[in-house]
């Protein structure tokens, strides 16, 4: 009661698009609501796959897509409030330490989609420290946008399992909203990859 | 390797791994359950699977969509209990209609000491049913390689979501006291 939650000063959508411009081959992954909405708003793109329910499952999503892709990057996207759903998961995939998998959390220690209450994150879990303690292989927040670079570049090493709480101002952008037909998402992405649907 | 009467107690669950290999499965993704305990030796043992134990079951169905949009084939091995705990994420399979393949150890169900097992083991069924998983459920050692075949079959040439239930009096009834 009455306390202030912590939020960063980093632009939510510079993030995203510094994180995204001339991407390669990486494979992207979003958590439902504003990050996906970032990741629309940096432009749609066939190896993006946004998440529009299952919340806590964008991790995993990704862990699944690492491990069958060992040799391409793969960067989850999501908010706090996702990743505090799906906690147990950074557990998970400690233990299997894909070398090409990023999770990025944009951490702005609210849940932004639904009125602004807020976040576990944003009453003092540090996220990176739970990743950490887990064993990701880097782990820590990124407060300005020359940590951003440096966690692009990481993301392009595939230099070992990394996550990044990302400090973003607590603020809800115009919605950019990506399609919502998750069987054309799901086999656009398939595609891209060179893999006919059934 | 077909179980019959005679052969060992545990046959079924070598069919159970087998069955899943001869589907091309490359991911396995666990909680652990005493009943899947030979499939997950296997697993583990095996160069060709990818082996994940998982915090919770609902971790599984993100995980095997992910395989799946990377283009490998994946299946779960749990308890019943832990059906209650995929109910939500099972919108994913849903509506983007992403193979799911479960084999689901039943509690709950037959000759259960622990009563706290039964109202999930009672729902797990319908409650599959109702977020449109397919369901069979196998009490006899001899149908658990044809239905998990037929389970399997389903799941990845209709991009659908198919349960295969292990039921209690297949599994053997646990001895609380020894």
């Amino acid at each position: 009661m009455g306390q202030v939650a912590a939020s960063g000063t980093l632009d939510r959508r510079a993030v995203v698009k510094a994180l995204l411009a001339d991407r390669k081959d990486l494979l992207v992954v979003t958590g439902l609501g504003s990050a996906s909405y970032d990741v629309m708003a940096a432009g749609d793109h066939d190896r993006n796959y946004y998440l529009w329910a299952a919340m806590g499952s964008a991790a995993m999503v990704g862990l699944g897509l690492a491990s069958a892709q060992p040799r391409k990057p793969v960067l989850v996207l999501t908010g706090d409030g996702e990743m505090l759903m799906g906690l147990g998961s950074l557990a998970t995939i400690a233990l299997r330490k894909p070398t090409n998998l990023t999770i990025a959390v944009l951490d702005n220690g609210h849940f932004g989609e639904t009125g602004m209450q807020a976040s576990h994150a944003g009453r003092g879990i540090a996220l990176e420290r739970v990743a950490e303690a887990c064993g990701f292989s880097w782990s820590g927040a990124v407060e300005d946008m020359a940590g951003v670079g440096a966690l692009r570049k990481r993301i392009e090493d595939r230099g070992g399992l990394a996550f990044a709480a990302i400090k973003i101002t607590a603020e809800n952008p115009p919605r950019v909203l990506p399609p919502r037909d998750g069987v054309y998402v799901k086999n656009r992405f398939r595609a891209a990859l060179g893999h006919a649907p059934i | 390797m077909r179980a019959s009467q005679g052969s060992r107690a545990d046959a079924w669950q070598h069919d159970v791994y087998r069955v899943l290999k001869d589907a091309g499965v490359k991911h396995i993704v666990y909680v652990p359950d005493a009943g899947h305990s030979v499939a997950i030796r296997m697993a583990e043992s095996d160069p060709g699977v990818q082996s994940v134990v998982l915090t919770t079951e609902e971790e599984d169905i993100g995980y095997l969509a992910g395989a799946w949009l990377g283009g490998e084939r994946g299946a779960l091995l749990m308890q019943s209990s832990g059906v209650g705990n995929c109910i939500n994420t099972l919108a994913l399979a849903a509506c983007a209609r992403f193979p799911l393949l479960m084999v689901v150890t039943m509690r709950g169900d037959w000759a259960e000491f622990n009563g706290w097992q039964n109202p999930m083991g009672q729902a797990t069924e319908p409650a599959l049913r109702l977020m449109g998983v397919m369901t069979w459920r196998a009490d006899d050692p001899e149908d658990v390689a044809p239905l998990l075949h037929g389970a399997a079959s389903m799941a990845f040439n209709g991009d659908a979501a198919c349960a295969l239930l292990l039921g209690q009096r297949l599994i053997g009834e646990k001895k609380w006291v020894k």
